[in-house]
C-alpha cells in the first residue's frame, strides 16, 4: 500500500481520452517519477493530483484520504507539498520570511488570526527557518529580497519552503524545465542531497530523461493517457515499447 | 517596549508626541497675524479632521498597503459608521461611548457582508465591485432608506428623539460621561492661542491607539501573511494557507477603522449625510493613502493630515488673498497669475486634488516616505562616495 | 402587455449608452490591458461638445432696430446670432436647432484627439505598471476632468434640446394594434437607439472586416504573439484608444437631450458601465452589449411603480444586483472568457 494510491482514473475532454484507466501507487520513502512524451497525459494526472481536476471515475488517496476536489491549501494540509515549473516564492519578501510562512502553516493550520503578537517572538518558528535555510546554504541570504536571488537560489529557497514543512510528499512539476545545463545539474544534486538527507517521498513529473534518471527509484511511463510500464529506472531504459513511445521525440 | 522593536517604538513615540502637542505645534505663527490666519493648522475642527482621517487612512492601509487590494468602497462604512453613530445619539443620549462603539460594530457587520462578496474576485474586479457597492450604499440611503438616514435633509439629533438615557442635567451635545466634546481649554501666550479641545484629546487618543494596533498587525504572523498574499496568490495557498478568511479578515478590520472614524466624525459633530459615502470620498481615502505612502506606517497618516491641510488652505484662499499676496508685481501679471490660478483654489479644492493624485502616482507611487527614504538613500550614498567607501553590493 | 412593451422601450436608450461606453471600456481593456477610469469622462466630454457647440452657435451680435421701441420706448436692440447673419434666418435657426446632431460632426475629431493624447501622453507609460495604477491614474484623470468641466460650465446641468421635429413622442402602440396613447415613446429615444445600432454595428463591422480590425482581435486574443508577427501593434492600440474614445464620444453627444449633461455624469455612468462589463465578461464585446441592453431594460422594469410597491428602492439598486448575482453564479461574466484577468 503506496502513500499515495491512484486507482482508475479516466478522463475524457470531449472527444479527447486524456487518461485511461490510469493505476499508479507512490510507495512510501522512494522517488517515483512519472514520465512520457508530450501529450502523455501528465498535466492532466497533476491537475487531478493536486484538486484542480475531478476525473470522470476512479480515486486519488493519499494517506488514506481521498485528494479529489479538494482545495490547494487543504491538499498541502494533508502533507503534499508541491515544487512548480518556474519556483513560486514571496518574491517581494525576505528570504526568512519566505520560510517562516510554511512552517506557521504547518503550526497552525490554514487560518490563524494571530495579529497581535510579533513575528519575531516567535522563537521556535525562527529556529526552525533558521535550521533550514541553513541546511540549504542559504542562511546568510536570509534577509535579502527574495525577488533579488539568482535563478538557482530561488529554486533553493522554494525547496526549503516545501522541505521545512517536513511533507509528507513533495511533488515536483518539471523541477528543471527550461534551465541551463548548470542549474539543471545543481538541481538534481540538490534533490539527491535533499533525498539522502531527508529520505523523503517524492512524485517528480519530468519530461527530461536526464533528470529521471538520476534520481528516480521508480518510474512510470504514461503514453496517450495511459501507464505503458512501471518499473526501475534500470529496466525502462532498455524497453522497447518506451523507446517507441518516444521516437522522434528525444533520442534516450 | 510595548512589544514593539525599537525602530517602530520610537516612531510610536514620535506619532504620540505630535498627536498630543498638534495643538501648539501647528500654531508656529501669531494667532492674530495675517500668515497665521492662512497658515496656521492649529485649531480644533481642522486638528480633529486631521486625526480622524489619519484613523481612517491607516485602516485603508491595513487593506491595500498589506494586501494590495485597493478598494474603491471605504467610504461607504464611514457613512455607516457615522449614521450608527448619530442613531445612537438620537435613542440613547449624547454620550459618545456607546455611539463609538456601535459605529465600529456597524461597520464591521457592514464590511463582512461587502466583504464576503467582493473578495470573490481580485484585482481590478474587486476594485470595480467595491465601488459598486459604495455607489448602492449612497443610493440607497437617498432613497429606500430615507426612514433611517433622513434622506437628502441627513440625518441629526431632534427634540422629540427618545434619547431614553438622557438624565436631566445632561449636556446637549456630545459628551464623554459629562465630558463635553466641544469643551476646551485656552492658553493666551504672547500674540498666540492655543486651544485644547477635549474631543480633538478623544480623536487623538483613538488615533495613538489604532497607530498602535496597526504596528502590531504590521508586525504579526498575520500582517506577515497579508503580504504574502498580494506577493504570490499561488504560493501562498499551495503552503496550506487558505486566502479567504485573511482577506476577510483584513478587510473587516479595515471596515472597522473606517467604522471608528465615522462614528468620530459624528461625535464631534452629531449630523451626517449620504455624501459621506459618495465615490469621491473614497477616493481621497485612496489619495490620502498613495500620498504618504501606502504599506508604510506612517505614511497614510502623513498623507491624510497633508490632504486635510491643503483643503483647508486651498479652499480658503480666494482672488483677493491672492492679489494681496501678488502685490508687489505689475498688476498685469498680477492679473494673469490670479486668472491662471483661480479655478485650482477655494471651490476649486477637488481639481487641486485630482491633479496631486495624477502626480503622486505618475511620478511619485512610493508616496513621500518613499520619496524621503530615495532623497536619504541619495544624500548618504553622496556621502559614502566621498569617504572612498564602495559598499556595492552583488547584484545577484 | 402594452406596458411590458413601453418598458423595454424605456430601456433600450439607456441600454444604449451603457452598451457604448461598456463597448469601449472593453476595446481598451481586452487590447491596452489597461483600464479606463476615465472613460466616463469621455463620455462626458461628448455630451459637452454639444453644449459647446450651441452656445456657439448661440453667439450673437446686437442691432438697433430704429423701427420697434421696446417697453420703456427706447429702439429695440435685437439679438441676432452671427449664423443667422451669415446663412439666413431660416438656415441659421435651422443650424441652430440641430445643434445636437451637428455636434458629432464635432465630436469624432474632438475625441479622437483627446483619445490620442491621452494614450500617448499618459496611459503609455502605465502599460507595465500595476493595474491599481493604472486605475489611480485615470481615476484621478477623471476627477481633473470633471472639475475642469465644472469650472468651465457650473455645476448645473445644462438644457441642450433635440430638433423640433424629434421633440414630441412616437405613438409606437397605434401600429401594433394598441389604445392611443398606451406605448408612446419619445422620438429622440428612438433616433438615440438607432444611433447607437448603426454606432455598434459599425464598430463589429470594422473589427470584423478590416486588417486593422483584424489586428486588434488577435491582439485582443494574444498580445505577444501578435507582437511577435513584426506587426507594430502600438500603433494600431493608439488609434484604437482614439476610437474608443470617440465612440464614448458619440454616446455622449447624443444622448444629452435625454439627460442634461452636468460635471459628475462621467462618474455615475462609469460605475454602471463597469458593472455592465463585468456583467457582460471582462474582454468580450458581444457581452458588453448584450449586457448593456439587458441591464438597461431591467432598470427600467424595476422603475414601474408596481415593481417598486412590491419591493421599494429595486430601480436604484438593480444593476448592482444583477452583477452580484452574476458575480456569484458565473463569475467570469455572461460571456466572459478563461484567462482573461484572472489573476
Amino acid at each position: 500500500m503506496g502513500i499515495l494510491e491512484i486507482k482508475g482514473i479516466n478522463k475524457r475532454f470531449g472527444g479527447l481520452q486524456a487518461l485511461g484507466n490510469v493505476n499508479l501507487s507512490v510507495a512510501e520513502n522512494t522517488v517515483h517519477a512519472i514520465i512520457g512524451p508530450n501529450g502523455a497525459g501528465k498535466s492532466t494526472l497533476l491537475n487531478v493530483l493536486i484538486g484542480k481536476l475531478i476525473p470522470d471515475s476512479g480515486s486519488v488517496m493519499f494517506d488514506g484520504q481521498s485528494v479529489l476536489g479538494r482545495k490547494p491549501h487543504e491538499i498541502n494540509q494533508l502533507g503534499i507539498s508541491r515544487v512548480f515549473q518556474t519556483p513560486e516564492i514571496f518574491s517581494d519578501l525576505t528570504v526568512f520570511e519566505n520560510v517562516m510562512i510554511p512552517c506557521f502553516a504547518k503550526r497552525d493550520g490554514s487560518f490563524r488570526m494571530h495579529a497581535i503578537e510579533s513575528v519575531f517572538a516567535e522563537k521556535g518558528i525562527q529556529q526552525q527557518a533558521e535550521e533550514m535555510l541553513a541546511d540549504v546554504n542559504m542562511l546568510e541570504k536570509r534577509h535579502m529580497i527574495a525577488s533579488s536571488l539568482s535563478r538557482g537560489d530561488k529554486r533553493r529557497l522554494e525547496m526549503a519552503m516545501c522541505l521545512v514543512q517536513d511533507p509528507k510528499l513533495l511533488l515536483l512539476d518539471e523541477p528543471t524545465a527550461g534551465m541551463a545545463r548548470a542549474d539543471t545539474e545543481n538541481t538534481i544534486q540538490l534533490l539527491k542531497d535533499i533525498r539522502a538527507k531527508r529520505g523523503i517521498t517524492m512524485a517528480i513529473i519530468e519530461h527530461d530523461m536526464n533528470v529521471v534518471f538520476s534520481l528516480a527509484e521508480r518510474i512510470t511511463v504514461l503514453a496517450q493517457g495511459m501507464p505503458l510500464v512501471e518499473d526501475t529506472p534500470e529496466n525502462i531504459k532498455g524497453h522497447p515499447k518506451v523507446r517507441e513511445a518516444y521516437l522522434g521525440e528525444a533520442q534516450v | 517596549m510595548l512589544g514593539l522593536n525599537s525602530r517602530d517604538f520610537k516612531l510610536f513615540v514620535i506619532v504620540v508626541i505630535l498627536t498630543l502637542a498638534a495643538p501648539m505645534l501647528l500654531n508656529p505663527f501669531p494667532t492674530e497675524s495675517a500668515i497665521g490666519q492662512s497658515f496656521n493648522a492649529g485649531y480644533p475642527a481642522l486638528m480633529q479632521r486631521f486625526v480622524i482621517f489619519g484613523i481612517l487612512a491607516i485602516g485603508f492601509n491595513i487593506l491595500f498597503g498589506l494586501t494590495g487590494y485597493l478598494s474603491f468602497g471605504h467610504a461607504a462604512f464611514l457613512g455607516v459608521g457615522s449614521y450608527a453613530a448619530v442613531w445612537m445619539f438620537k435613542l440613547l443620549s449624547y454620550n459618545v461611548l456607546p455611539a463609538i462603539l456601535l459605529s465600529v460594530i456597524v461597520a464591521g457587520l457592514f464590511s463582512v457582508v461587502i466583504g464576503y462578496v467582493s473578495l470573490r474576485r481580485s484585482g481590478i474586479y474587486f476594485s470595480i465591485l467595491t465601488l459598486a457597492f459604495a455607489q448602492m450604499s449612497y443610493q440607497l440611503a437617498y432613497s429606500v432608506f430615507t426612514p433611517i438616514t433622513n434622506g437628502e435633509t441627513g440625518l441629526q439629533v431632534y427634540n422629540d428623539d427618545p434619547q431614553i438615557l438622557m438624565s436631566a442635567g445632561d449636556p446637549t451635545v456630545p459628551h464623554l460621561f459629562g465630558l463635553r466634546m466641544n469643551g476646551a481649554t485656552e492658553w493666551n501666550i504672547g500674540g498666540w492661542t492655543f486651544i485644547f479641545e477635549n474631543g480633538y484629546y478623544l480623536c487623538a487618543i483613538l488615533l495613538i491607539a489604532s497607530f498602535y494596533l496597526s504596528i502590531r498587525i504590521f508586525r504579526s504572523p498575520f500582517g506577515m501573511m497579508l503580504r504574502a498574499i498580494k506577493s504570490n496568490q499561488t504560493r501562498m495557498s499551495y503552503t496550506g494557507l487558505n486566502i479567504k478568511p485573511y482577506m476577510l479578515a483584513a478587510f473587516v478590520i479595515s471596515g472597522m477603522y473606517a467604522g471608528l472614524a465615522g462614528g468620530l466624525l459624528a461625535a464631534m459633530d452629531p449630523l451626517t449625510g449620504a455624501e459621506r459615502m459618495f465615490w469621491t470620498a473614497s477616493g481621497e481615502i485612496v489619495v490620502m493613502a498613495i500620498l504618504g505612502g501606502v504599506g508604510t506606517l506612517i505614511g497614510p497618516v502623513l498623507g491624510a493630515g497633508l490632504i486635510k491641510y491643503l483643503e483647508n488652505i486651498v479652499s480658503k484662499i480666494n482672488d483677493t488673498i491672492l492679489h494681496n499676496w501678488f502685490a508687489f508685481m505689475p498688476d498685469w501679471l498680477d492679473n494673469l497669475l490670479v486668472t491662471i490660478i483661480h479655478p485650482f483654489i477655494g471651490k476649486g479644492w477637488h481639481l487641486t486634488l485630482g491633479l496631486l493624485f495624477m502626480a503622486v502616482v505618475i511620478f511619485l507611487p512610493g508616496g513621500l516616505v518613499q520619496g524621503g527614504q530615495k532623497i536619504g538613500a541619495l544624500l548618504r550614498r553622496k556621502k559614502s562616495k566621498d569617504t572612498g567607501e564602495t559598499a556595492t553590493k552583488p547584484a545577484e | 402587455m402594452d406596458a411590458f412593451l413601453l418598458q423595454i422601450l424605456n430601456g433600450l436608450d439607456k441600454g444604449a449608452a451603457y452598451a457604448l461606453i461598456a463597448l469601449g471600456l472593453t476595446l481598451i481593456f481586452g487590447t491596452l490591458g489597461v483600464v479606463n477610469f476615465a472613460h466616463g469622462a469621455l463620455f462626458m466630454i461628448g455630451a459637452f461638445c454639444a453644449v459647446t457647440l450651441q452656445r456657439f452657435l448661440g453667439y450673437s451680435f446686437v442691432t438697433v432696430d430704429e423701427t420697434q421701441t421696446d417697453f420703456l420706448g427706447n429702439p429695440l436692440k435685437v439679438n441676432t446670432p452671427y449664423v443667422e447673419a451669415w446663412f439666413g434666418p431660416e438656415t441659421g435657426a435651422a443650424i441652430q436647432d440641430w445643434s445636437v446632431p451637428l455636434a458629432i460632426l464635432l465630436v469624432i475629431p474632438v475625441m479622437f484627439f483627446i483619445g490620442y493624447v491621452m494614450e500617448r501622453g499618459l496611459i503609455k507609460h502605465f502599460y507595465k505598471r500595476p493595474h491599481a495604477d493604472q486605475i489611480l491614474v485615470t481615476f484621478g484623470l477623471a476627477i481633473v476632468i470633471g472639475e475642469l468641466i465644472k469650472s468651465i460650465y457650473g455645476a448645473n446641468p445644462i438644457q441642450t434640446p433635440a430638433p423640433q421635429m424629434f421633440i414630441g413622442t412616437l405613438d409606437f402602440g397605434v401600429m401594433l394594434g394598441f389604445d392611443p396613447g398606451a406605448v408612446a415613446y419619445p422620438m429622440w429615444r428612438l433616433v438615440y437607439f438607432f444611433f447607437s445600432l448603426i454606432i455598434i454595428g459599425a464598430v463589429f463591422a470594422f473589427l470584423q472586416f478590416t486588417t486593422f480590425g483584424m489586428v486588434v482581435r488577435a491582439g485582443m486574443a494574444d498580445r505577444e504573439t501578435v507582437g511577435l508577427l513584426g506587426i507594430d501593434i502600438d500603433k494600431r492600440f493608439t488609434l484604437m484608444f482614439g476610437m474608443a474614445a470617440a465612440v464614448a464620444g458619440l454616446a455622449g453627444v447624443m444622448y444629452t437631450p435625454i439627460l442634461s449633461p452636468h460635471y459628475n455624469i462621467g462618474m455615475d455612468f462609469l460605475v454602471l458601465s463597469f458593472v455592465v462589463v463585468v456583467v457582460g465578461g471582462m474582454g468580450s464585446l458581444p457581452g458588453a452589449v448584450l449586457a448593456g441592453f439587458m441591464l438597461g431594460i431591467l432598470q427600467s422594469f424595476a422603475s414601474m411603480n408596481e415593481v417598486k410597491a412590491l419591493i421599494p428602492g429595486i430601480d436604484q439598486i438593480i444593476i448592482y444586483l444583477v452583477a452580484i448575482i452574476i458575480l456569484l453564479t458565473r463569475p467570469r461574466g455572461l460571456m466572459g472568457r478563461k484567462g482573461v484577468m484572472e489573476e
